[in-house]
């Protein structure tokens, strides 16, 4: 589904992104853990397309397509799904507005007829009681005066509404309390298909209790250093992050 | 002082239509003939005001009123059959509608001039009113020589034409609110001076929507004033929808009086209009008056869209809010010009003001000047200004859901819009005009021939 060959990608001329190498398949769960600064969210954001990243080397294949060189609306109707790690707050536009208008663009990508007033409403509150977010929500403003966990809440809810083929969760966990981390990773599993993916980027293990990778993948300075097992998530919070940082900082 | 050229020729022709028209006015009561003198003589005292003055830095006028447009001394209607070219057809917004044609009160064969309820409202041609109540009118528009006034309504005084009265006695109550639809359809480029008297004494909510409209494409330049009298606890909603075509020049001169616990809210949108220059001035004359004042205008391509305020904070304990935002797209200019002045004796004033401008294109223009003059020491007041584009991170976060460029800056320049429109109180006419305002930020609603509320 995903093939990243020897990205590379930098921020203001300063090299973030130093070829990475990945390769996510339908049905599968890949996590990607690590210190802070080592590029989990610049890469998240290069699939994204948000454009302050420059991408110096490399591809990304979606569905056999370069994912590269698509606008970002693109590729949301391919079914590239970001779960933001800092959700923003739109004032006066309402979430109903929101998610209809979004809904119907990926709808007629589809060639799918657009959804009627009444059946969206119906489609909003099956969804809504999917990933058990506070009906209320959805008659606000987008995030506006949301608490942190409404927000990463509203995230997991956009994701059911929209059916994204890959979702890339940027720390959806941060911030969250046990209760809101347990809603979150419910809406995953219970979204969680043979044909589509997750890519969860994460600092903690905690997440990955809920929700269980398939692989994990340790990204350190640019790199993908490691790449192991469900196991590996339980060694690094152990063992916390210093043990990778010493094997790799000579390389 | 030297005067310019263009100066010198608005003066002229100024003048020139004076001169010509007041033997016309020969049926004019005394009263109003010696006004219309006077504030020509304050007018050429004054001269024509230029971007030398302060208050018109950036906006000059003195050249379209140097251009050539006919003065129209009586109603065009006969030549029209205006209930056909014209059908203002909004569901579920009940009012009594008031036509003006080229500054001319527009009534059909049948109908009357002005209505007398049994409670005592009056309503109708000011014109008519002067013949038939001219205790009431004499004594509202003497009074307009306020220390605010200036050249323009001095013009308008000298020239003025017919317009809008409307007078509600104490304890009265009206049924539904006055549409006006102020139109212009004359054939030739005309020069038009409505005059606008609101009169409320009563505690009851006296709503107003005025809508100006071109029915085709001929030049104009509209110099128009009002006076609104607000007396003890009287409260007043006022409505004014710009959509003239973007040949025109409209001038409104809007001068606000309040006495205690009066109660004044306005929304002004200016959706389409060459020039566009509304003056408001503001006197908070009694304790506990309250007024709100928002507007939001949405210029593309040349347009000139000027906002000038002016609330005069004279007593104490009087609270006022002014909220103005511009959209300016193309090569666009939004001028935001805004004065609170509260005087040595007005203490316990709450006196706010906030204007924030949307920059779509890079060659779009916005002056922002939102200035204090506090001589009171106990007050609470507030200025600010903002001028920015598009958020790029909300734009990002909309797109990532799908949704195109083009129509993620719909959604937020809507949202911007919608801090304005969802001021407006009357429930169809925001519907109305909130689908106005998103059709206009597409670009597809160039100019409006019908009424904007019928252009569904």
């Amino acid at each position: 589904m995903l093939t990243i060959k020897n990205l590379k990608a930098q921020i203001n001329g300063k090299p973030i992104l130093k070829g990475i190498n990945l390769e996510i398949k339908a049905g599968e769960v890949h996590a990607i853990m690590g210190p802070n600064g080592s590029g989990k969210s610049t890469l998240a954001s290069v699939l994204a397309g948000r454009d302050y990243v420059e991408v110096t080397n490399g591809e990304v294949l979606f569905m056999g397509q370069n994912l590269l060189e698509l606008a970002p609306e693109e590729r949301a109707r391919m079914g590239i799904f970001l779960g933001f790690q800092y959700p923003v707050e739109i004032p006066g536009v309402s979430m109903v507005t929101f998610m209809r208008t979004a809904v119907n663009e990926i709808r007629k990508y589809r060639n799918l007829p657009q959804l009627s007033a009444s059946d969206f409403l119906k489609y909003m509150r099956e969804k809504k009681e999917l990933v058990e977010i506070d009906t209320q929500l959805t008659n606000r403003s987008v995030n506006e005066g949301f608490s942190g966990g409404e927000k990463k809440k509203n995230e997991i809810f956009q994701m059911a509404m929209l059916e994204p083929k890959l979702a890339i969760l940027d720390e959806t966990d941060s911030g969250l309390d046990i209760d809101a981390l347990r809603i979150v990773a419910n809406g995953v599993n219970k979204l969680k298909r043979p044909d589509n993916a997750y890519l969860v980027i994460t600092h903690y293990q905690r997440l990955l209790d809920y929700i269980v990778p398939d692989v994990v993948h340790v990204l350190y300075d640019g790199k993908i250093v490691k790449t192991a097992g469900k196991e590996l998530a339980l060694e690094l919070e152990e063992k916390g992050y210093d043990w990778i940082k010493k094997e790799f900082q000579n390389l | 002082m030297t005067t310019t050229v263009f100066q010198q020729l608005a003066i002229d022709n100024i003048k020139s239509v004076f001169e010509q028209q007041f033997d016309d006015l020969i049926n004019e009561p005394e009263w109003l003939r010696q006004q219309r003198k006077q504030a020509f003589q304050l007018f050429l005292e004054a001269g024509f005001p230029t971007r030398k003055n302060e208050a018109y830095k950036y906006t000059s006028l003195e050249q379209h009123f140097s251009g050539k447009f006919t003065y129209l001394s009586h109603a065009l209607c006969e030549k029209i059959n205006i209930e056909e070219v014209f059908n203002c057809d909004v569901p579920s917004l009940d009012t009594h509608l008031i036509i003006l044609v080229n500054g001319w009160y527009y009534a059909s064969p049948n109908q009357e001039l002005l209505k007398q309820t049994p409670e005592g409202i009056i309503f109708g041609s000011l014109r008519e009113a002067i013949k038939q109540h001219p205790a009431i009118v004499q004594q509202h528009l003497k009074t307009y020589f306020s220390s605010l006034a200036s050249s323009l309504d001095y013009i308008n005084m000298a020239l003025m034409q017919d317009g809008l009265l409307v007078y509600i006695p104490q304890h009265a109550k009206l049924d539904k609110p006055i549409q006006v639809i102020n139109l212009v359809v004359a054939e030739e480029a005309v020069q038009i001076y409505p005059r606008h008297l609101i009169v409320s004494e009563s505690s009851n909510v006296v709503q107003i929507l005025f809508c100006d409209h071109s029915l085709n494409a001929s030049p104009f330049l509209m110099n128009g004033t009002m006076d609104i009298y607000l007396k003890d606890f009287a409260k007043v909603d006022f409505y004014r929808i710009q959509n003239a075509h973007n040949h025109s020049i409209q001038i409104t001169n809007n001068h606000i009086y309040q006495s205690a616990h009066s109660v004044f809210k306005s929304v002004y949108v200016t959706l389409h209009g060459g020039t566009v220059r509304n003056n408001i001035y503001v006197h908070m004359n009694g304790e506990y008056s309250k007024n709100s004042m928002y507007g939001l205008w949405l210029a593309d391509k040349n347009q000139h869209v000027d906002y000038f305020t002016h609330v005069n904070h004279n007593v104490p304990n009087a609270e006022s809010n002014q909220f103005f935002k511009g959209i300016l797209d193309d090569e666009a200019t939004g001028i935001f010009s805004g004065n609170i002045y509260v005087d040595k004796n007005a203490q316990k004033t709450n006196a706010y003001q906030s204007n924030k401008n949307l920059i779509i294109s890079q060659n779009a223009r916005v002056r922002s000047k939102p200035q204090l003059e506090i001589y009171a020491d106990d007050v609470k007041c507030s200025h600010g200004s903002a001028t920015g584009k598009l958020n790029d991170d909300a734009m990002f976060y909309l797109r990532s859901r799908g949704i195109s460029h083009k129509e993620s800056c719909q959604l937020l320049m809507f949202a911007f819009a919608s801090d304005i429109t969802k001021e407006i109180e009357i429930e169809p006419l925001k519907a109305e005009i909130e689908g106005l305002v998103d059709k206009r930020l597409r670009g597809e609603l160039s100019r409006c021939n019908r009424c904007s509320i019928s252009c569904s």
